[in-house]
């Protein structure tokens, strides 16, 4: 597993694996997640890959009516949007995601600050399967 | 930060622009030919455009757009500038700042002496959902591959500035309320109606149709109705968007030295600043642009101005959220305070700090390579004294900003430009 370079080709791959990884700078011990390819604290390339628990808190969100095609494939429109959002996690660092396990047609109902686990997408019967990073409320 | 200053003065001799909107029958080659001949005829003193030295056209998509990419030596050719260089820049809905800013440095640098920038994008022959992932190509890769679109990104950030400071829906509202009292004055805005015209003529369809009237009080009460205002990316409606739009602007930037051979009424580049953003996962808050902040910094510094300096401003409104954030990363008004000065009309035409006297994104509209010049556009027909009846009822009035911003914040750019 050490030997998938720091970019996010390998963050989608673990991601289909179930995990969300980042990188730990091995000079300074800086942490990046998403993993980037070069510490920009200290500057060295010398990382390491380090496991996230997948536990965080909600920092923003938006219920997404008007969906680009590729969502709109997977069933979203007008009447069924759906969530994204930033996580801030609890080793620090903010992701990206999915929200689910909220309802998006009650927006007011979703708070800023909620604890959130991880949970993972796989689209799937697709030319090319993804998985997307997705969190949910504890 | 270093307090930087051009190689010689550089002042803006000329511009144009066409009205903004959705033409089906039209493209970005009719479109900027359009911007350039209203600016040839707008030098006061004329200007042989055989003697323009170099083009930088700003243009983010047109590549996805209209399936055609290499629009630096296509414009060219179609404006007769041809053999003579063409470059494309490109940063998102920035893309014509930062045309505008290549220009500025070529001329400063003393290699050039009169250049044309402008910016152009033509969008409208598409699908919403096309348009919308066309747009989120401009955000960062973790954002777009978890569906966050550009209303949606910008949903977001409301969410994270309702929850900092206590702002919510009706605050956003305010932004596009006074917008649309600016653009009756635009006769180049896209919507050139109040949000009261809007009301009236949806009445008078549901009338036609034979529905149901609603009873709506007033402006908000009809932005608050889900089926006049539906949400698109919430808390983001309908009407805290920017519309789809095609168009293109251009500006002729002079060495201060010459430039008084154009005009006697030239506008000096005072300050002109840029900044980069590194996306939602790399910012520790999203209530504000790291890359404005940069950027208006930079600007202030060469301009040895201060906010409270800056008579009234452009900014950069694709959605209504964004407004708040850029007047107050632009010092305007303090973090967690812009919603407030609006609230009170101090960002109204006739308040102490106008915003977006063009009507802003919102209502000029927003054909995105175009809209950086555009907005500079504005601040030179206000500062020359030529914006009508939206003029700015400052006396003495001298010194004006565009801030212009592109993706997800990872462009941002803030031109200060001065009569002098």
């Amino acid at each position: 597993m050490t030997a998938r370079p720091f970019n996010d080709i390998a963050y989608n791959q673990f991601l289909n694996e179930e995990k969300l990884m980042g990188c730990r700078c091995r000079k300074c011990g800086e942490r990046y997640v998403p993993p980037r390819p070069l510490c920009v604290k200290c500057f060295s390339p010398d990382l390491e890959w380090v496991q996230m628990k997948g536990a965080g808190r909600l920092v923003a969100f938006t219920c997404i009516a008007i969906a680009p095609p590729f969502m709109v494939a997977q069933g979203f429109n007008r009447k069924r949007p759906y969530i994204s959002g930033v996580v801030e996690l609890d080793e620090g660092g903010r992701v990206d995601a999915r929200i689910e396990g909220v309802d998006p047609l009650k927006p007011e109902s979703i708070r800023i600050g909620m604890p959130m686990k991880a949970a993972f997408i796989h689209r799937e019967n697709v030319e090319v399967p993804e998985t997307y990073l997705s969190f949910e409320p504890v | 930060m270093k307090k930087r200053r051009l190689g010689r003065g550089v002042a803006i001799v000329g511009a144009g622009m066409t009205k903004f909107g959705m033409f089906k029958d039209r493209d970005s080659k009719d479109l900027f030919a359009e911007a350039f001949a209203e600016m040839i005829a707008s030098v006061d003193k004329g200007v042989d455009p055989a003697d323009i030295d170099a083009l930088y056209l700003g243009n983010f998509s047109n590549d996805y757009f209209t399936r055609q990419s290499h629009w630096g030596p296509i414009i060219a050719e179609i404006i007769g500038h041809s053999p003579k260089p063409a470059t494309r820049t490109e940063g998102a809905c920035a893309s014509s700042a930062l045309a505008f800013r290549e220009g500025v440095f070529a001329i400063a640098s003393g290699f050039y002496d009169l250049v044309l920038v402008g910016g152009v994008e033509d969008m409208s022959k598409r699908t919403t959902e096309e348009v919308a992932e066309g747009l989120a190509l401009a955000t960062v890769p973790y954002e777009g591959r978890v569906g966050f679109t550009f209303p949606g990104v910008f949903g977001a950030v409301a969410t994270a500035y309702f929850a900092k400071y206590g702002a919510n829906r009706e605050h956003l509202m305010n932004v596009t309320i006074k917008s649309h009292n600016n653009a009756p004055l635009n006769p180049k805005a896209q919507f050139p109606l109040t949000i009261r015209d809007m009301m009236q003529a949806k009445m008078e369809s549901l009338k036609k149709r034979g529905q149901p009237l609603p009873a709506w009080k007033d402006e908000k009460d009809f932005l608050r109705d889900p089926a006049a205002n539906p949400a698109v990316a919430w808390p983001i409606h309908l009407f805290d968007c920017c519309p789809i739009s095609d168009g293109a602007s251009c500006i002729l930037l002079a060495a201060e030295d010459i430039a008084r051979n154009f005009t006697d009424d030239p506008i000096h580049v005072a300050g002109i600043g840029q900044g980069s953003g590194r996306g939602f996962h790399a910012s520790a808050d999203m209530t504000y642009f790291e890359a404005t902040r940069y950027a208006a910094q930079e600007a202030y510094g060469m301009s040895g101005l201060s906010p409270g300096d800056i008579q009234f401003a452009e900014v950069h409104d694709c959605f209504s959220i964004a407004e708040l954030l850029h007047i107050e990363d632009l010092g305007f008004f303090q973090p967690g305070e812009g919603y407030k000065a609006v609230a009170e009309g101090a960002t109204r035409l006739d308040g102490p700090k106008p915003i977006n006297t063009s009507g802003g994104l919102k209502c000029k509209g927003h054909p995105v390579g175009a809209t950086g010049t555009s907005q500079l556009h504005e601040v030179w027909t206000q500062l020359r004294g030529k914006a009508g009846q939206r003029r700015v009822p400052i006396k003495d009035l001298r010194i004006g900003g565009a801030h212009n911003l592109g993706g997800t914040g990872g462009t941002c750019t803030f031109t200060i430009l001065e009569r002098r």
